[in-house]
């Protein structure tokens, strides 16, 4: 027997050099970002109070780095493929070779989707929603540190396959037969397998836990239609994601089985149908789009209302439309695959069902405009991200019903027709939303404001960017241009995908302007300052505690008395009526206590997760057994919170009203 | 005076829920928990439709009216719902801290839930030595990861309440333990439930066909 399974000296990529650079580069930073930190000796620091933290606002704060981080690796593999596209045209191969290209196709996908755009609204929500809530934290705190440190589980075993073998060559959807083993005899597959397992498990409690968060734990007084946009998408989102990404899971298990132990679900032989796999991918699949979108929908309510200084429009229909939405969203996933060839029927009622689903999602569109109609809207970043959104987001959900009519999606089917619509969708909606949220929160989660002018020039190479990078692709669709293209011999289709890798060098722009932004905002953080906690004279709880929070959010529980709970205390305070809730009496409070079993577990994850990937048998049960271990040693544990004395609240709390006073 | 519009006063209202503020821990936890048997249910269900789109996929292998022993199954769902018959009666000890009752209710509930287990693995071994197995055919795939998921599901419940058990002797009726406990309870009662939907789509319906 072979102790160390599939493993070799082979399967590190010697002879390639594109992927041997890169993970030698990201080793390299690693290693340097480790070195410094052990350098200046702040391990006992990030152990204590980030690593180990079961706050809501850190581990928000350390999904929203996760995201941010891995959306530099997609961008990496997206400016390649649009790059090879512009070259490799006619008798030109460009410098990809068709292995390594479709890994960069597919591992752009599922970091982008999984590890970018998921963690930044997971983070966001994590950040905002129980502060909104105005309470002091998530229902199962330490859960949702183990989310967080499956999720990074997933992003590190993604990253792996980069320098250890290789990722899957078969999309970022991983569609059998090709998955199987019978085509794809390597560990590409596995590691999408394993990492998305693994990652969607953490996501799964992450939904668990905003679920019984929202439903259970408020301020007094904060009934539903009281609660923030924001919470009821927040809400929406996470019922999606329990009862959809138990899909995902039993269908990625049914792959592994097929791959492991030699099973049929959708293999050729054996009678296996592989076009279950697709239904069920999708029933996960078109829910997770709107488990991507909704947060984003929500932050737009939240900015768009407070840059115009007006209650948001339609406040009830918004909620309608958020929970209309939620439903609808479980009714057509049939149409990422009209040519499965089920028939005109059925085509025809998924056809119908998507064009009702962008009826809720125009009427968000038109309460987010009649906000801003009348109202004095002070054209800061994010709601320059927002107003970006509407436009884009519009566009794209005209192309999306266009593609609902199945006869034309039977002619625009994988084409980069259908890749520019979604790109449309999901940079326009969720990208952009998770970038207004990260301008909007930023001060709150930190104490200062981010650099406007550079913030401003991050969002217009983005938005123009986009539509230089995404449109010639709607022409390219319908000149005829499939997806994936490692090499085409058609060249007239070069000049747009010119003008596309163009768009993407403009994106870069932005992106470098975000990380500029970062920087100077960081060295500028004196002058940035936000004493009051309120810096966007907003609306809603959160602005009603410092910045940053204290890690009890509150030294009181606010109480609610309606909808933009904040400004209603804003305006008694003005109109110099008593405030709801008398000097707070301070008492002390009992607060979670940090603990290291996300971590841990999320440690051994990896290990099994590695072991199973190349089948190293002893190595996986080892894995599987630390991480029982580990729950034990949790389940056992003597304390499971601290007391925070009502002096150190007190202090804090006057902290705190003498800076927003100053 | 005009400041009268502007106090906010709703008109009265009953006292709801919601203006108590955040729920006590019991109730979240349960309420937690219960979110999380719907999305294992949601899973199961996804497990249950492929089982039906590959019902009749046997690759000219056996069928289930060829495999499946009635009587054993019978036998099995007794087991099973007398252990959660078990499982209730340890509640009801736990409720009124009983010590021997909840030690005793929690042995007749491993004691069946393994016995249950036992006729399974039976089942599943006789099959794999008619030549019925996982790998025959895509129906005997989606059967044995319907029933076989259902069967670790049984596992991992034996193994929580030997560490509840563990906890009771070691911690006593704290409010943490209880509240596992009865996470367990629940935990135990689904896994009937969707025995029920095994025992009549599996085999009820594939024995009559």
């Amino acid at each position: 027997m072979n102790l160390l399974g599939k493993l070799s000296w082979n399967v590190i990529p010697f002879d390639q050099p594109i992927p041997l650079l890169a993970s030698a580069l990201m080793v390299f930073a690693i290693l340097l970002i480790l070195l410094w930190i052990t350098v200046r000796g702040h391990w006992p620091y990030l152990w204590r109070e980030w690593l180990t933290s079961v706050d809501h606002k850190r581990i928000g704060v350390m999904y929203c780095v996760l995201g941010l981080v891995m959306l530099l690796r997609g961008f990496t593999d997206a400016i390649m493929m649009r790059s090879q596209q512009a070259l490799a045209a006619g008798g030109a191969q460009g410098y990809l070779p068709p292995e390594h290209y479709d890994q960069i196709f597919s591992a752009h996908g599922v970091i982008m989707i999984f590890f970018m755009a998921m963690p930044m609204m997971i983070g966001l929500m994590n950040f905002a929603v129980p502060l909104q809530l105005g309470v002091r934290d998530v229902a199962f705190p330490t859960l949702n540190s183990v989310s967080l440190w499956l999720t990074a589980s997933g992003v590190l075993l993604t990253n792996l396959s980069l320098f250890i073998g290789e990722f899957a060559k078969t999309g970022w959807m991983n569609y059998p037969p090709l998955s199987e083993l019978q085509y794809s005899p390597g560990v590409g597959p596995d590691y999408y397998l394993w990492a998305l397992q693994i990652s969607g498990i953490g996501t799964l409690m992450t939904g668990i836990n905003f679920v019984t968060t929202i439903l259970k734990i408020r301020a007094p007084g904060m009934r539903y239609m009281r609660m923030p946009v924001f919470c009821w998408t927040a809400l929406a989102t996470n019922l999606l994601i329990v009862a959809a990404f138990p899909v995902l899971t039993a269908a990625f298990a049914m792959l592994l089985l097929d791959r492991y132990l030699g099973f049929h679900f959708f293999t050729v032989d054996g009678q296996g149908n592989m076009m279950m796999y697709v239904n069920l991918f999708w029933v996960w699949g078109h829910p997770e789009v709107y488990i991507l979108v909704l947060p984003a929908f929500g932050i737009f309510s939240e900015v768009v209302a407070t840059f115009s200084g007006k209650p948001l429009f339609g406040y009830r229909s918004m909620v309608a439309a958020t929970m209309a939405i939620c439903i609808l969203s479980f009714l057509v996933w049939l149409h990422h695959f009209f040519t499965m060839g089920a028939g005109a029927n059925v085509n025809a009622v998924f056809g119908i069902m998507s064009m009702i689903i962008a009826v809720p999602t125009g009427v968000k569109i038109f309460n987010w405009l009649f906000t801003m109609y009348a109202g004095r809207v002070r054209f800061q970043v994010p709601i320059l991200w927002s107003i970006g959104f509407m436009v884009t987001f519009a566009i794209g959900g005209m192309t999306g019903v266009l593609l609902a009519v199945p006869p034309a999606d039977f002619v625009l089917h994988n084409s980069l027709f259908l890749i520019a619509h979604f790109h449309n969708v999901i940079i326009g909606g969720v990208f952009f939303g998770a970038m207004a949220g990260y301008n909007y929160w930023f001060p709150k989660a930190f104490g200062f404001r981010l650099n406007e002018r550079w913030g401003a020039g991050a969002f217009w190479c983005w938005f123009v960017g986009f539509y230089l990078a995404f449109m010639p692709l709607y022409v390219l669709g319908l000149m005829g241009m499939t997806r994936r293209m490692q090499h085409y011999d058609n060249l007239s289709w070069q000049p747009w995908l010119m003008v596309a890798a163009f768009g993407a060098l403009v994106i870069l722009a932005g992106i470098v302007c975000q990380i500029v932004q970062l920087i100077v905002s960081i060295r500028d953080r004196d002058a940035l300052r936000d004493t009051t906690g309120d810096p966007w004279n907003g609306r809603t709880l959160e602005w009603s505690t410092a910045s940053p929070p204290p890690p009890w959010n509150y030294a009181v529980l606010p109480r609610v008395e309606g909808v933009d709970a904040f400004w209603i205390q804003k305006r008694r305070a003005r109109l110099g009526q008593p405030a709801s809730v008398g000097p707070p009496g301070y008492e002390p409070i009992e607060m979670p206590k940090n603990s290291p079993t996300g971590f841990i577990i999320a440690f051994f994850a990896v290990v099994t997760g590695f072991a199973l990937i190349w089948h190293i048998w002893w190595m996986a049960i080892i894995g599987a057994i630390g991480a029982f271990v580990t729950l034990l040693f949790f389940a056992f544990r003597e304390t499971e919170e601290i007391e925070i004395p009502a002096a150190e609240v007190a202090r804090a709390d006057r902290a705190y009203q003498t800076g927003a006073a100053g | 005076m005009s400041i009268a519009v502007e106090t906010f006063e709703e008109p009265y209202e009953p006292a709801l829920v919601a203006d108590a503020g955040p729920a006590p821990k019991q109730i979240v936890v349960a309420y937690g928990f219960w979110i999380f048997l719907l999305s294992d249910i949601v899973m199961f269900s996804a497990l249950f439709a492929s089982y039906a789109v590959l019902v009749n996929a046997t690759d000219g292998g056996p069928t289930g009216a060829q495999l499946f022993n009635q009587t054993r199954v019978a036998i099995e769902t007794a087991c099973l719902l007398l252990s959660s018959y078990a499982c209730g009666l340890m509640s009801l000890a736990i409720r009124s801290q009983h010590r021997l009752g909840t030690y005793v209710g929690a042995a007749i509930t491993f004691v069946l839930g393994a016995a249950f287990l036992e006729l399974e693995l039976q089942e599943f071994a006789s099959m794999a030595a008619a030549g019925a197995t996982p790998q025959r055919s895509a129906f005997l795939s989606a059967f044995f990861t319907l029933v076989g998921c259902h069967g670790l599901h049984v596992t991992i419940g034996l193994l929580w309440l030997v560490v509840m058990m563990a906890q009771v002797a070691a911690r006593g009726y704290r409010a943490t333990v209880v509240r596992r406990l009865f996470c367990f309870s629940m935990f135990w009662h689904t896994l009937d439930i969707i025995w029920v939907g095994i025992f009549s789509v599996v085999y009820l319906i594939g024995s009559l066909a």
